[in-house]
């Protein structure tokens, strides 16, 4: 299976392993804040050799009134072959997270996955800034935890409405990255504000690489602060999905790769892509 | 012993499940033992690349989803270069579905991609994205004729038409495939379709319409493979919205020799060895030794003798 599985993604790089569907059992489902929740799924060893920034799709199920057809692709938000278990932290919008909200421990939830090219981290890479809002947060979690195993430094801008759902704050520091908690409330969220923030680390020779995930706004920051300090980058995108593994060519978004507009699919290609070709949206 | 072997025209496949063209790729090899499968059915290529439509390509209802993918295609000479290549490690005929603009332009690719590995060819006259308004040549007999001749002309590999449920003529439309020289029908495509979110009150699709499919679509496919059965004594493939064993039986009884599933598979990428394995059992269960057995078996002078006084 590996040499076709190398063959079938030749044209995107590096392969990230077979992925498979598989029922796992949820341990926990509960409330973070007023709009998130955490899922915990005790998880098959098949299906737990991750890497960040990677995704599973979901076979949400129904509920009295919504009937979710397809799968919803949902970035991992923790993941330990050692623990056996699986961490989605979501936010409830639609029919597919509805039913999600629903699950009780000892329910059941098929899974597919991993899926798609994660994070990169570069030899070179020992000061590493995240740089996300909202939802983005929970995509950048495992990159802490794989910077901790790889000895790196990691300085995590955490970005919010306000504090009551400025999440994953605590799983960071856990994970011994220093937080910065920046809120529209407080009035410390701005651009102008992040810039000079992070330009004076940069100016420090503290930033070696940025990742960012769910907001147009930092991706255009990060993108300005690239190329003036020459400084490598990387963001998670999200688009709408039918198959999750590159069939349906349902979920493409353009890149601007040296001038030149071209159509990738976020589950295959992505959803990690490089900073520089990444289009705003 | 249960034989599972179905012969489409001079093709045997060793069983009769096979993927709908564009729920298929390389990449299902990473969750699926494609070496089990029937045939492998490509997405449509066509001669020139193309890019496809805006997003959103997809949309979800009820048992049943919407799509306007727009066939992006990295061209024929890219599938020749690396997709064939891929296939060839199988044991299993290499179906390639084409589209094309015009008769002419479906011919020369016929003739472009008639190479080694290709064990026959899906025309896709039907898919009803690529033509203004969902126009396409399947829609009328005379059009399939024409489009179907001219390709005869140019390939001796077997022709699998695949035709559009947004015909009021099927039976026409399948005679005129046959006559023209098909080896196989597809019945059927996707069936053209709409959704409009009510509060921004734009369509739920950038192409603004798509096609249908899902099990919603399956009666109504089902359907159009019964009048094609009845109507030709060319092999006729069913296909729309099979996701269950009784599906693929339903299409069989209905004279179908093979199906196709497509949209079952991005929900259950294990959708084609599971229908695979249900099948076998099927036929164990109910004593059938043979799949031929089953194949337009269906009971239909009932309805006839009861509408008789």
């Amino acid at each position: 299976m590996s040499s076709l599985r190398a063959l079938g993604a030749g044209q995107c790089g590096p392969a990230n392993g077979p992925a498979f569907a598989v029922d796992t059992l949820v341990k926990a489902n509960d409330p973070v804040n007023g709009e998130y929740r955490l899922m915990v799924l005790e998880a098959p060893p098949s299906v737990l050799d991750c890497q960040p920034g990677q995704f599973f799709h979901l076979l949400c199920p129904a509920t009295g009134t919504d009937q979710p057809f397809l799968r919803r692709p949902m970035s991992i938000y923790g993941y330990s072959a050692e623990a056996g278990e699986l961490e989605f932290l979501y936010k409830v919008t639609g029919a597919g997270t509805r039913g999600l909200a629903t699950l009780q421990p000892g329910d059941r939830l098929n899974v597919l996955g991993p899926l798609g090219r994660g994070f990169t981290m570069a030899p070179d890479w020992q000061n590493l800034l995240l740089l996300a809002r909202g939802v983005g947060l929970a995509t950048l979690a495992p990159l802490a935890q794989e910077a901790r195993r790889r000895g790196r430094n990691l300085v995590a801008i955490c970005s919010a409405r306000h504090d009551d759902v400025l999440m994953s704050v605590e799983r960071f520091r856990g994970l011994g990255a220093e937080v910065i908690p920046v809120t529209d409330a407080a009035g410390t969220s701005s651009v102008e504000h992040l810039r000079e923030l992070i330009e004076d680390r940069i100016a420090r020779g503290e930033v070696d690489a940025i990742y960012t995930c769910g907001s147009n706004r930092l991706l255009k920051l990060a993108q300005e602060l690239g190329a003036a300090h020459g400084i490598p980058g990387e963001i998670a995108l999200e688009q709408q999905m039918a198959c999750g593994l590159g069939m349906c060519q349902c979920c493409v978004r353009p890149f601007n790769r040296d001038g030149v507009i071209t159509q990738e699919r976020v589950c295959r290609e992505g959803p990690v892509f490089g900073i520089r070709e990444a289009m705003a949206w | 012993m249960v034989s599972l072997a179905t012969r489409i025209g001079d093709l045997r496949l060793k069983n009769p499940i096979m993927p709908a063209s564009g729920t298929f790729s390389e990449d299902l090899a990473d969750v699926l033992d494609l070496s089990r499968l029937g045939a492998h059915v490509t997405k449509t290529i066509t001669e020139e690349m193309r890019g496809g439509n805006p997003t959103p390509r997809v949309c979800e209802l009820p048992g049943a989803m919407l799509n306007s993918i727009g066939i992006p295609s990295k061209g024929v000479q890219h599938f020749i270069d690396h997709v064939i290549p891929f296939y060839d490690r199988y044991d299993v005929p290499l179906v390639v579905s084409i589209s094309a603009h015009s008769a002419d332009d479906f011919a020369r690719l016929c003739e472009t991609i008639s190479v080694p590995g290709v064990a026959a060819i899906e025309v896709n006259i039907s898919c009803p994205n690529i033509e203004e308004d969902g126009k396409a040549f399947a829609l009328r007999p005379a059009t399939t004729f024409v489009v179907m001749e001219k390709m005869r002309g140019a390939t001796d590999l077997p022709l699998w038409a695949k035709l559009s449920p947004n015909t009021g003529e099927p039976s026409e439309v399948a005679q005129a495939a046959e006559a023209a020289g098909a080896d196989a029908l597809v019945v059927s495509n996707t069936l053209l379709a709409m959704a409009i979110d009510i509060e921004s009150r734009r369509p739920k699709l950038g192409n603004l319409m798509g096609g249908l499919s899902g099990p919603s679509l399956k009666p109504v496919a089902l359907r159009m493979a019964y009048q094609c059965a009845k109507s030709v004594s060319i092999p006729v493939i069913g296909c729309g919205g099979i996701s269950t064993v009784e599906d693929v039986v339903e299409y069989l009884i209905a004279g179908a020799r093979a199906v196709q599933v497509g949209t079952a598979t991005f929900i259950d990428p294990g959708a084609m060895t599971r229908l695979l394995d249900g099948l076998e059992a099927f036929l164990r269960r109910t004593g059938i030794d043979d799949l031929d057995d089953l194949v337009g078996s269906v009971r239909d002078e009932v309805a006839i003798m009861e509408v008789a006084p």
